[in-house]
């Protein structure tokens, strides 16, 4: 059982570093969300940024590959995303053929080059 | 164009009665929507990120029930994997979470009557992340009004268990596949956050956002700051944001 939970102290690193700071929102949107214009300029602002963190974490991942992603040489990874996204494009915006087709290309190349 | 079309009873049915029909009604309809396989290969990504970040699995399964919003998750596993602190991930995590609260305030009045006290709204609540929204905004005018908070709750369970599968086959096959595979489970994450976020990008200023965020991070990235993503989100973004109020202006 210790191996499932692992050490108690990245518990606690999780509630504070993931839970507490992600679920205020929630909670803030609960109790004082009846006043906020939905359209309002303020929010523009806050989705952009939260796109644009988000989009700075899927660079950081094909950038600086975790584990063993980073077998996959860097051309491969981005060539992959690349394909991925046209035919993302292709199928008028269909998630699951972006994702298959970027898969697809990262094997083969994967293959290909060694 | 991929979506299945989900077909709920009338508004007016007695399968509606109680709260355990429409509970199930909603676990029921995780299946009636393509984004669940959305969901499914993120989580799988997670799990395997988890794993190759020397998390235990216990703490992905936590993180998937507590946290669950995947972007944030994400931050948090690649912050702390690569030797962010406590400080800088929560940051991270909390820039990356304000987006929640509009889409809880946009749900909730959907959810709600106007009798339901507040401390039933708090699960729903807390199943509110981006799938959520967009489900809720398409079947919740199917259901009737006094029924849609154990709907929603429904959903939101059926939504979680998914996740929580795929974030344990995620976890044990990264710690059993060949390598190759193991790799592929890790490229699910970014490929699917792209491509979903690049969806939900109809106006300008949001697409915008993403290309320079994508852009922007290398560049900071070679500045050493321990903050690359935030900054590079906030610039991106206020950039982005800029552009949208300076084009309001023309």
């Amino acid at each position: 059982m210790s191996s499932f939970i692992g050490d108690w102290h990245a518990l606690l690193i999780l509630l504070l570093a993931g839970i507490l700071p992600n679920e205020i929102w929630r909670v803030l949107g609960l109790v004082f969300g009846g006043g906020i214009d939905e359209g309002s300029e303020l929010l523009v602002w806050v989705r952009a940024t939260a796109t644009a963190i988000l989009a700075g974490v899927i660079a950081q991942i094909l950038v600086f590959p975790p584990g063993v992603l980073a077998s996959i040489p860097d051309l491969v990874r981005y060539g992959a995303v690349a394909a991925g996204f046209v035919a993302f494009i292709a199928t008028r915006q269909s998630i699951l053929a972006g994702v298959l087709c970027g898969e697809a290309v990262m094997l083969a190349g994967k293959w290909w080059l060694g | 164009m991929l979506r299945a079309l989900t077909v709920f009873p009338a508004l007016d049915s007695p399968k509606w009665q109680g709260v355990a029909s429409p509970y199930f009604i909603g676990v029921k309809a995780v299946g009636s929507t393509i984004l669940t396989l959305v969901l499914f290969a993120t989580y799988l990504g997670i799990g395997a990120l988890a794993h190759d970040s020397g998390f235990s699995l216990g703490w992905a399964l936590a993180s998937t029930l507590f946290v669950w919003a995947g972007p944030a998750q994400i931050i948090l596993i690649s912050t702390l994997g690569t030797g962010g602190t406590v400080v800088q991930a929560a940051i991270a995590v909390t820039l990356s979470a304000i987006r929640l609260f509009p889409m809880v305030v946009s749900v909730l009045p959907m959810v709600r009557t106007r009798e339901t006290p507040m401390r039933k709204l708090a699960l729903p609540a807390h199943f509110v992340a981006v799938t959520m929204w967009i489900e809720c905004s398409r079947m919740l005018p199917q259901v009737p009004r006094e029924r849609r908070v154990a709907f929603t709750n429904g959903l939101g369970t059926g939504l979680v268990s998914v996740c929580l599968v795929a974030t344990t086959l995620g976890y044990v096959l990264a710690a059993n596949l060949p390598e190759l595979l193991a790799a592929a489970i890790l490229l699910l994450t970014p490929l699917a956050f792209l491509f979903s976020t690049a969806r939900n990008s109809r106006q300008l200023v949001d697409r915008l956002a993403l290309v320079l965020g994508l852009a922007l991070f290398p560049l900071m990235a070679m500045l050493h700051t321990g903050v690359d993503i935030l900054l590079s989100g906030v610039a991106a973004g206020t950039l982005a944001y800029g552009v949208h109020w300076w084009r309001r202006r023309a």
